[in-house]
This record gives C-alpha cells, structure tokens and sequence, in this order.
C-alpha cells in the first residue's frame, strides 16, 4: 500500500525524468550550490551539522582520552582547553543549531503544503553564512602556535566568561574568531528564524489553520520566535566584546571599571533559551513520531502547543540559575530558584502527554521509535538532574562540576541528539528516496544507547565526588581516577554507535530499499508527495481539513475533522 | 562615585593589598553566621563517615514510603565511590555527601530531600512509561485495525498540572528557606575574618585582624565560623571545598562572602571551580582545620617575620638580586612582590604552586628551575639560574619557617 | 464506504504579508540587540573612573531629533501617496524622509567630531565613551542602513520602476524607518535626559 498514490490534491507526480543522472559532477555541484531550494538546503544544513558532529565528538574523545586517567599527558593544558571549548562551541552553534534549522527547512513548507518558503533567497544566504561562520571558526585552528599547538583556536569555554576573554588575558585572537564566527552565523540564524516565522504564518495552504498545523511546525515557529529574542542578545554581546578587543573598549575590562557580571548576565539571557531552542524542535520531532509509532493520535494537542508557548515564555525569565554562585542577593537567588522550578510544570505537561499517546496504542518498535522511547527516559532524568540543579544550595556544591555536565549531556545527547537520530531514520526515506538500513539501525540505537549510559550516568557521580569541569587533568589522590575511564569508554561505544550510523547513511543511499511515498504510513501532508518530493513540492496546492490530513483521506469512514 | 572606589580597590587589592583596603570592598550585606548551638549539637553526633547508620538518620528524617526504596538505592550507588576515597588515610578526598562543616551539612539535608522527591517522581513516570510501552506494544498476531483514536481530556490534564505545581511549591519553600539561612546569616563577633584573593593559579590568604598572608593552604580553627571574603586579582576563580561548603565565585570588581563553620578537624581538598586560564586544573586548595591550640600555635609562628640564618646567606643574597622581589614577598626583607606567593613563610607549607607540588627541596628545586615542569600555564617564569645557584636559593627557602 | 467527506471548502483562506511578518520578526530581534546595549549604558552611567563626564560634554541634540522624528511623518505621507498612486508626491516626500535622515547622520557625524577633537573623549576614553559611541553608533548604523534601503527605492522611482504594486514593499520598508525613529526615542532618553 505504500506506493499508492493518495487521491489527494498535489500527490500527482508530475516530476520531468529525471535528469540527475546526465549531470557533469560539476554541474552537480553547481546545482546544490545555488540552490533556493528548501529541501536542497535544508539536506545541507543537516550534513554540515553531521559532519560537524564528527568532528566535535572527535574532539570528545580527544577530551576523554585526556582523562580517562589522573595526570595524563596526552594534551597539553593548552591544547586540551581548546578541544573542550571547541567541543562545545561547535556542538551548540555548528551541529545543534543547524541541523534543527535544517529540519525545519526541509518539513515546515512540506508539512504545510506549501511550495517554498517564504524567502527562499534570504534562506540560502543565511545558510552560506552560517557555513561560513562555521568555517571561520574552524580557520583558527591554522595559524597561531601551529596546528600542533591547535592554532588560535578558542581556549576559554563556551560561555566566554570576561574578564578572561579580553586583550590583557586573552591575547592573539583566539577569541576574534569565537566572536566573530559566531556573529556571522548568529545573523544566518536569525535570517532562518524570520524566514520560518515568515513561511508558517503566511504560507499555508488552505485549510490549514493554526490549530491544525503538526507540532512539529508549531514547535518550529515557537523556537523560531525564542530565536528571536535569543540569539541577538548573543550578538549584542559579542558586539561589546569584539569592541573592546578591536577599539580598545571597557564593557568587560574589569580593570577600568567593566563588569564581568554583565557579561554573565548577557551570555545566560541568551545562553538558558538558546538551550530550548535546542530542545523544541527536538520535542517537534518527538511529537511526530511518537504517534505515528502509537498508532494513535497525540494527546492534548492544544496542551503541547500551549506548553510549548509556556516554555518559551517562561525560559525568557531564568537565565540567572546559571549563576547561583555569583553572589547574587538572597531574593535574586530565591527568585530565579522559582522560575526555574516553574518551566518543569509546561514540560511536565508535554512529558505526560507522551505517555498518554502511547496508552492504549499500538506501540511499533522501528527505529525512529526506539530512539524516542529512549529520549522519554532520558529527558525525564534530564529534566529532574535540571530541577536538582535549579535548588540553590545544592546548585553550590554541584555548579561547574561534573554533575553539571551530566546534566546537559543528558539533554543534549540524550534528549537532542536522540530526537535528531529518530528524525533522520523517520525523514531519510522521504529525502533521499530509500530506507535506511534496519539491522545497522538497531545496532547504532543500541551501542549507543549503552555508551550513552556508561559516560553520562556515571559522570553524575564523579560530580557528587567534587570534580570540576573544564580542568585537564587530576591528582590520583581524589578518587576520580576509575569514574573517568568508564566515562571514556563510554565515548567510545558511542563513537562505534555514529560510525555505524554514518556508514548507514552512505550505504543506504546507494543500496537502501526504496521507500515509497509513504512508508510508515503517516498522517502529515509530506507523505503525500513523492519521495524525494518534487522541487515543487506539491503540483496543485493541496486543502486540508483536519490536523492529520492522510488520516482522512485512509480512514474516510472516521475522519478526523469530525472531532475538531 | 562607586565606580571610582571599586577602581581604588582593584588598583590597591592589586599592588600593595594593604589590611585597609577590606574596609573599602567589605559589602554591607551580612553574610555570616555561627551554627547555632543546636546545630552545633547536632554535627557533632557527624560522623566522620557516610555509613549506613547514617543513612537510616536520613532516611528517618524524609521518610515516606514511596521514597524509601530510592534514597537506599541512591545510597547504595555512591557509596563504593566514598569508602574507595576514603580508604586513603591522609586526607578526605572531596565529596558533597561528606559533610563537616554547617553550610555544607544543611545543604545536604536539603539535597537529600530533593533527592528524595526528583527520585520519587523519577520512578512514578518512569514506572508509567515502562509499563505503557510493555503493555501496549504492537504484537505478532494482532490485526492490522487501527487503535482507538484519543484526543485528550480536559480533565486529565487539569490533573497533571495541578501535581507538579504542588510538587514545585514544596520544593521552592524548602529551598528558600535554606538561601536566606546560609546566605543572610548574621557574622558572629569571636568569627575569623580571611579574605581570599584568587591569583590566575594560586590562592592568597590574608587574616588582616592578625596579621598573617600566605598563600594556598588556609589553616581555620574547629567549631568556629570563618569568614572568607573573596576577591579576585585578575579573572574570575570559584572557591570550592565540597566538605565545608557550596562554592563562591571570587569575581574582579564584584567582592563576594561566604562562611564556613568546620565541626571536625582535618585536611580538606578542594579546588578553583571556575575556568581561569590553562592552569584552572592546577589551582588545588587545601584548608587544615586545626584544633584552637594548633591553630593558636600556627598564628604565633605565621605573625614572626622571617628567619634570618646567616647560614644561607649566599641563598637569600641570590634571592634578593634576582627577579624574584618582584612578584614575591618575605617579610622583613627588601622582597615586597605581590604578583607571586608570600614566602615568609614557604617552609611550613606542606605544598607548593597552589597544591600542584610537595613541598620538598627536590621539588623546590625543579620548580624555581623550571616552574612549567609542574604547571605548564604558570606565570611564574623559568628563572634562568644554575644548579648551584638554585640549590642555594633552595637552602634559604627552606629556612623560612 | 461512505460518501466523499463534505465539508466547506470555500471558506475564506487569507494569511497576513509574509514581508510584513518578517519585517515585524526583525523588528523584534533587533529591540533584543539594542535592549542589551541600552542596559549596558544604563547599568554603566556614573562608574566611568575618569572624566570626561556626560555632563561636562554632551549638548541635547534637538535640532537632529526634530529631524528624525519628522522623517518618519514624512515617510508615513509616502506610504499614503504611493497608495494613492501618485507616484510624483510620493517621491517629493521620500527625498524629504531621506534628507532628514541624512541631516541626522551629519548632525551626529558633526557631534562625534566635536567630542573627539575637542573634548578628548574616545570610545577607549572611559566607561562612558565606550558605552556612548557604541549605543549612539549602533542606532546611528541603522539609520545609514535605512537611508541606503531609502536611496535604492529613490533610485527605483527616479527610474521609473515604482508603482503602486509595489505599496507593500515600501511600506514593509517604511515599517524599519519607523522602528528606528522609534529607538532613537529610547536612545535620546537614555543617553541624553537619563544618563546626564
Ligand atoms: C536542551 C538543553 C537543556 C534543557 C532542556 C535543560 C532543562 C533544564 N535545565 Fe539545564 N542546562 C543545559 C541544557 C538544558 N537544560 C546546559 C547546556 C547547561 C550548562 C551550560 C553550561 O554551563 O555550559 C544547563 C545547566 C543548568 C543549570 C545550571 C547548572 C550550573 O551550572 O550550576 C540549571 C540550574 O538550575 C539547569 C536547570 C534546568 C532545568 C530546571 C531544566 C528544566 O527545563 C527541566 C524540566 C523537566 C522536568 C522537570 C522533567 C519532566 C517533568 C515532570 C515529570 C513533571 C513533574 C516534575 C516536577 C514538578 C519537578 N540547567
Ligand atoms: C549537542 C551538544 C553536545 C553533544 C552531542 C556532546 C557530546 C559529547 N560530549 Fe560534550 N559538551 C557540550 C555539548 C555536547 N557534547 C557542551 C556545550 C560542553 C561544554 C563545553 C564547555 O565547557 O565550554 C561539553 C563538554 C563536554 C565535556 C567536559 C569537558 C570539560 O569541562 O573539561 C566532556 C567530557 O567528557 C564532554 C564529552 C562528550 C562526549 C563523550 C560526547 C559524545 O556523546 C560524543 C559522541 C560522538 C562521537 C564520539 C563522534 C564519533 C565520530 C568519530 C570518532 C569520527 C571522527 C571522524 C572524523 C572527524 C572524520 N563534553
Ligand atoms: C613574574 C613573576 C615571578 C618571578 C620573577 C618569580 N616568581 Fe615565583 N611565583 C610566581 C607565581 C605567579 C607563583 C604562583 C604559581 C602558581 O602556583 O601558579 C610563584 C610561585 C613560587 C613558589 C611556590 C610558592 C607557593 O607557596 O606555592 C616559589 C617557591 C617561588 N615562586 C619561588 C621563586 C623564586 C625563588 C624566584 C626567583 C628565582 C621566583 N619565584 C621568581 C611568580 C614569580
Ligand atoms: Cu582559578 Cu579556576
Ligand atoms: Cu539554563
């Protein structure tokens, strides 16, 4: 059944032969290069994100090897501190940002039977800056001390933390390129931002209202407007920074009267929502899933908008939980302690619904399945280490420890990265055309499953026992010594889990079985069109009339428009 | 106008840190306390060990049922880790569960009872979902029907948000409380007064009300709460020693407190929680507890000016024509340096180069040889000397007892 | 094998201007970008800890103010025009609304010199210098972006290219104008009344 063409307006192929085939390899390139295609771009942030993904995790495994026993010598400080900061600045900016964008390239047009979106010009330039941000970031790593010394690279975390990252600490121009890298690319995400606003308020198709959209473009367009407001006041910052480093400036020279809290406070005010940024679009994909898998339509589907709405709004207003430790006033404390606490009512919510799309379904365990089951857990846990986390008193003994790491790993991996695996074995059919393997599926989802569990569990306790993060190495006489080496195995079962997976997408590409229009038998308008989906999308706007318009048209005798 | 004070201090807390000056950065707000006598009371029935009999006392004070079973699991899963630590005799490797000093031992009790209720929710939904994923798969020989389709209910919902906003007010009203009890403590009159000063990889201690500096290892009585006002030298460093209490970050421009009130003596580790620079790993610390006497006897030895032995005169002669007046200080010489360590009194330091060092003359010699041997990032430079030349130096500064 | 579904299928289907979203999307971005930098100035007034002191060198810029926010009256004017399809009005108007916007950019290309050259205040100066040039230079970058958006539209219409099928557009651009005016409401308040 899963070739047949559904009678739904724009599911008629009309696609000319295909002419793929006859193209010079330069013409091919050519062809993706200046393509304004969204599914074009969309297939191109998710591989710059994949291929970014094996490069921070290599950097990861760098970082693990380092520790995997007390006083090691494998890095130097230096260079060690590039490979963490690197690790995670490319994790966030490079693959978590990108690939979601990707997604909600390739799916909100599709998903609302749309034929582009709404600025296919704008979309591209924001992708090619946000490449070449990512370039420019990487470009550090020539030059400086040599490659053997990792170049330029940025040494100073993430977050950035002035004082350190000003002329007088911070000298050569390691953190020009984090700047200015992420500049470029914070302008090429806010291009995709507007453009995703732009697309699922105005490009629609008809029938399909607010209410009826998937959550997944809901999700979308709620991370798009967090966007918004996240990612500029990163770019404000960075601003002040590259000012005083380049104009002599004093916003963060604390030694002519600057403050370092007000970089604190300007990184965190970006740096908590950017983080559900990260996370909503990964709940979209969740959200599309899990029903398909459940056999069951989602539970509560206003509940999982409104939570979302709920998320975002109320993430704007905790940023300051990231600084506990700072020697904020008691009220300012206790104040942040709440708002934090109150983000775990909205995702309660959305966890709960979860679960109540899969009672009473059918639950099939295919492999976009199984990574979001898993994703169930481990967001729970996630999300209860955030509420411990969130208790002030507690949150000074395990600030900047391992348990903090533990933390967002579990979110990031296990919650993100997850989700983002699900998505691709459930969307690669429809993009490229073949199903992905099953069998090496099942291998990936295992390993990795396994080595996620043996690094980030055991992490949690290496934090309970005062280990700090970003230190490179470690005295014997701590006791962190075998904590360390199940960590850095761990990272490697899961380094197994993505060569597997990554063999898996070249493999199927060529050798994959051919998917079909609709192999999961789904309710969303991109299953309608041919896979992969004509440059048009749909050759007539396609009319809907209920949230799961596939649903309808397979099941007449009950439609869904009936309840709505 | 504040601008300007703040400068004042960051230019004095930087080039000559008089005493005075921690009448300029003191802030207002009070942040100390002594445990009150109860509480007093209470830590000392600690005990040195986090072992099962200590457990039940916790679980006493949380009990319920349904949180039982996971604080003993919880317990079961730390525990090899913090018997394996503390088969080491010499000191107490770091862990959070270890209280010994009272803001530490309140915020244990509070993550205990957190512990207890994210444990608790933990295995009710994690409960629900391994049983809807079991009791709901898809099956071999089932037919190929759709199942009933559900949209929601109002109701249900309803339910699932009222919980956990009752779940979140608990744990907030336990939480607050704690906040305002460490952090707006009153500071007792008969308290210890240090003022921390990170340095990018050492720590600097100062007791202006005796007269004391040194470096690294800060020595407190037991039973008695200190008070640590933190400061910072260049960027920013965190002060953290899991057994005593939760960590403050010591920020340039912005002087933090905390206290600490130890309830045992002994060795305490800890080290700087905030990236710093290449040598954040290295920038140990060490805090003994001392009995009063022992800490009585240290001030006495800490307050005298330096030994001068005329035995090691070649040495101190070397010292004080080479560099290293300029960054470090012995008091009673001409060596006035704040950029480094004070050395008046080097010797009786168990470590050097904030932890990362013994404190022996072999290791003091490869150190003044080449200080990047141990810490690759230090600022302290290789001084270019010879053998003999560092072996003399070696000698003066292990006279400086 | 019931009956084709029947449902309404000619219900009105209209969807707001996606330039408008999005130029309401920048709209918002951009206020996040400047909420930073006008806190900064806020959080730092009075710490600098050496002089040259508000006080002591700014001059209330009314007559650039005067200017600027007229320009966005005479942009609104534009929009109407155009909307009306009188081309030769809506031109007259759109070279007013860019002549006072350039008038702006001289007034403060005109100030900046002053506090260089005479009252030694550089943006490596103090707190003060640093926060002032970024926050008023930041604003004053806008508007040089709005007046080329401005000039290429003129360059359209001069040309003979603009016609009322483009009212959207040029109305969506306006929009920006109107933003910037509007901060620089925010801007003058802060560094010019507030912060003095
Ligand atoms: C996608 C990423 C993501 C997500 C979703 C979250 C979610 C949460 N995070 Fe996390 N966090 C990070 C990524 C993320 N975090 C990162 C990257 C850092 C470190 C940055 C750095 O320093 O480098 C960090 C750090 C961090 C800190 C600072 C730690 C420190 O440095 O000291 C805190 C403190 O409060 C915190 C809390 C929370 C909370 C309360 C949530 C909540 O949203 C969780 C809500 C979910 C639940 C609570 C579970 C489900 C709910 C129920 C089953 C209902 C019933 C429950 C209750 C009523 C409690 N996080
Ligand atoms: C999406 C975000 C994300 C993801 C997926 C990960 C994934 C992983 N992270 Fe990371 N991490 C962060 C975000 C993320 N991290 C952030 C934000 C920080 C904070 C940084 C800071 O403090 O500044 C951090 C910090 C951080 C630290 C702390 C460093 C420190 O503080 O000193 C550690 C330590 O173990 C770590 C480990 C890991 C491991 C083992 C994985 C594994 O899951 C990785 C698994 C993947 C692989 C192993 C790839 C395998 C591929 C290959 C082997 C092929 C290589 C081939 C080619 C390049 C062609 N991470
Ligand atoms: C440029 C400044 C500088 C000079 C010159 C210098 N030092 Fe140092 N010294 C430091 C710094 C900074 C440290 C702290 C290093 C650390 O722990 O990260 C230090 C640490 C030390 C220590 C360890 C102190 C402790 O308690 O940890 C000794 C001993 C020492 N220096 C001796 C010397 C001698 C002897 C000389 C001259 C031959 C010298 N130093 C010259 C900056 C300097
Ligand atoms: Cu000092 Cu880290
Ligand atoms: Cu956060």
């Amino acid at each position: 059944m899963a070739d047949q063409p559904f009678p739904i307006a724009g599911s008629l192929d009309v696609t000319p032969p295909r002419v793929r085939e006859q193209m010079t390899v330069g013409e091919w390139l050519h062809a993706w290069v200046v393509t304004v295609d969204h599914k074009r771009l969309g297939i191109l942030y998710i591989v710059y994100a994949i291929f970014f993904l094996l490069v921070a995790g290599a950097e990861a495994l760098a970082v693990r090897i380092q520790l995997a026993r007390p006083d090691n010598h494998f890095l130097t400080a230096d260079v060690y501190d590039r490979m963490f900061t690197m690790h995670g600045t490319t994790m966030v900016f490079l693959v978590g940002m990108p690939i979601l964008f990707g997604f909600g390239n390739y799916l909100v047009p599709i998903m609302i039977g749309a034929r582009d979106m709404a600025f296919p010009r704008l979309n591209a330039f924001s992708f090619w800056l946000t490449a070449f941000g990512g370039l420019l970031l990487y470009y550090s790593f020539i030059g400086g001390y040599g490659l053997y010394g990792m170049g330029n690279a940025p040494d100073v975390m993430w977050l950035a933390y002035a004082p350190l990252t000003e002329k007088a600490f911070s000298p050569g121009h390691t953190m020009d390129y984090w700047a200015l890298s992420l500049i470029l690319s914070g302008f090429g995400t806010l291009g995709t931002a507007i453009n995703i606003i732009a697309t699922a308020l105005s490009m629609r198709c008809r029938g399909m209202t607010l209410f009826r959209m998937p959550l997944f473009v809901w999700l979308m367009l709620v991370t798009s407007a967090l966007t918004l407001i996240t990612i500029t006041p990163l770019t404000a910052a960075q601003i002040m920074l590259v000012i005083d480093r380049y104009l002599g400036g004093h916003f963060f020279d604390t030694q002519a009267g600057g403050s370092a809290m007000i970089w604190l406070h300007f990184f965190w005010i970006f740096g908590h929502p950017e983080v559900y940024v990260l996370v909503l679009p990964a709940f979209g994909m969740a959200n599309e899933i899990i029903p398909v898998f459940s056999r069951k339509a989602i539970f509560g589907y206003p509940a999982m908008a409104a939570a979302s709405i709920g998320i975002a709004f109320v993430s704007t207003g905790v940023w300051a939980h990231h600084m506990f430790t700072v020697g904020m006033t008691s009220v300012g404390n206790t104040f942040f302690v709440l708002s934090t606490m109150v983000v775990g009512i909205p995702t309660g919510i959305k966890i709960f619904n979860w679960l109540a799309t899969l009672w009473g379904g059918k639950i099939q365990f295919r492999p976009p399945m199984l990574f979001c089951l898993a994703f169930l857990f481990q967001f729970l846990i996630a999300g209860l280490t955030g509420i411990m986390l969130s208790v002030a008193p507690w949150n000074w003994q395990l600030h900047n420890s391992y348990f903090v790491i533990a933390h967002f790993h579990y979110v990031l991996v296990g919650a993100i990265v997850f989700c983002i695996f699900a998505g691709i074995y459930y969307w690669y059919p429809k993009a490229i055309g073949r199903m992905l393997d099953e069998t090496l599926a099942k291998w990936h989802f295992w390993l990795f499953l396994i080595g996620f569990h043996v690094t980030f569990d055991t992490m949690h306790f290496a934090g309970f026992l005062g280990m700090p993060r970003s230190i490179y190495t470690y005295e014997a006489d701590r006791g962190w010594g075998t904590l360390n080496m199940i960590v850095s195995i761990g990272g490697f079962i899961q380094a197994i889990a993505v060569l597997i997976f990554a063999y898996n997408l070249i493999h199927s590409y060529f050798r994959g079985r051919i998917a079909g229009n609709d192999p999961w038998d789904a309710w969303t308008l991109e299953w309608s069109t041919p896979s992969p989906p004509p440059v048009y999308n749909f050759a007539t706007d396609p009319v809907v009339h209920s949230r799961r318009p596939l649903w309808d048209l397979k099941h007449p005798e009950d439609p869904d428009w009936k309840y709505e | 106008m504040k601008g300007r004070r703040r400068f004042n201090a960051f230019v004095a807390q930087r080039i000559f840190l008089c005493d005075s000056v921690q009448h300029q950065r003191g802030r207002p707000r009070a942040l100390f306390i002594t445990p009150h006598k109860s509480e007093t009371h209470n830590l000392q029935q600690h005990h040195r060990y986090f072992d099962a009999k200590q457990m039940s006392s916790i679980m006493r004070k949380h009990d319920s049922p349904s949180t039982r079973p996971f604080l003993w699991a919880a317990f079961l899963l730390v525990k090899p880790a913090l018997s394996r630590a503390w088969a080491q005799t010499k000191h107490t490797p770091p862990s959070i569960f270890a209280p010994a000093s009272t803001p530490a031992h309140e915020i244990f009790g509070l993550s205990m009872f957190v512990l207890a209720i994210t444990g608790g929710i933990f295995v009710v939904v994690g409960g629900l979902l391994t049983f809807a994923i079991i009791r709901y798969r898809s099956r071999k020989d089932d037919d190929a029907s759709e199942p009933p389709q559900i949209y929601g209910s109002v109701q249900v919902e309803l339910a699932w948000t009222v919980v956990p906003v009752l779940i979140v007010v608990v744990l907030f009203l336990t939480t607050a409380r704690i906040i305002f009890a460490v952090q707006d403590a009153p500071e007792p009159k008969d308290a210890l007064d240090v003022t921390v000063v990170g340095h990018q990889f050492w720590w600097e201690f100062r007791y202006p009300k005796l007269g004391i500096v040194t470096a690294n290892e800060l020595h407190v009585p037991v039973k008695q709460a200190t008070f640590l006002h933190l400061l910072s030298a260049d960027v920013m460093h965190s002060f953290w020693v899991p057994e005593l209490a939760g960590k403050t970050d010591l920020i340039p421009n912005h002087p933090n407190d905390m206290w600490i009130a130890p309830q045992r003596t002994g060795l305490f580790l800890g080290q700087c929680a905030q990236f710093c620079g290449p040598e954040h790993a290295k920038m140990l610390l060490r805090v003994y507890v001392d009995t009063p006497e022992q800490f009585q006897a240290w001030v006495k030895d800490q307050q005298q000016p330096a030994v001068d032995d005329a035995a090691v005169a070649a040495g101190r002669h070397l010292f004080e024509t080479q560099a290293c007046t300029n960054c470090h200080a012995v008091n009673g010489t001409a060596a006035i340096g704040t950029f480094g360590p004070d050395l008046t009194h080097l010797a009786t330091r168990d470590t050097i180069a904030a932890g990362a060092v013994k404190n022996t003359p072999q290791d003091l010699h490869e150190w003044i040889k080449d200080p990047a041997h141990f810490k690759e990032g230090v600022l302290m430079p290789a001084m270019q000397l010879s053998d003999p030349q560092i072996d003399q130096l070696v000698a003066y500064l292990d006279t400086l007892k | 094998m019931s009956a084709i579904p029947t449902f309404p299928t000619a219900e009105p289907w209209s969807l707001p201007s996606r330039g408008r979203v999005a130029m309401l999307s920048l709209i918002i971005g951009e206020s996040a970008i400047f909420t930073i930098f006008v806190v900064a100035y806020i959080y730092y007034i009075g710490k600098s800890i050496s002089g040259p002191t508000p006080q002591q060198v700014l001059d209330i810029p009314f007559f650039n103010t005067v200017c600027l926010l007229s320009s966005s009256v005479t942009i609104w004017l534009s929009e109407r025009q155009i909307e009306r399809g009188n081309i030769k009005a809506f031109a007259a108007l759109w070279a007013l609304t860019m002549a006072l916007g350039i008038e702006f950019i001289v007034g403060t290309a005109l100030e900046w010199h002053k506090l260089i050259y005479v009252d030694g205040l550089t943006i490596h100066t103090n707190l003060f210098g640093t926060t002032f040039y970024s926050l008023v230079g930041l604003h004053a970058t806008h508007v040089v972006v709005g007046l080329l958006m401005l000039t290429v539209v003129m360059i359209f219409t001069l040309t003979g290219h603009i016609n009322i099928r483009h009212t959207e557009r040029v109305q969506v651009l306006a929009l920006y104008w109107h933003f910037v005016d509007a901060v620089w409401v925010v801007v003058f308040t802060v560094v010019y009344i507030v912060g003095r």
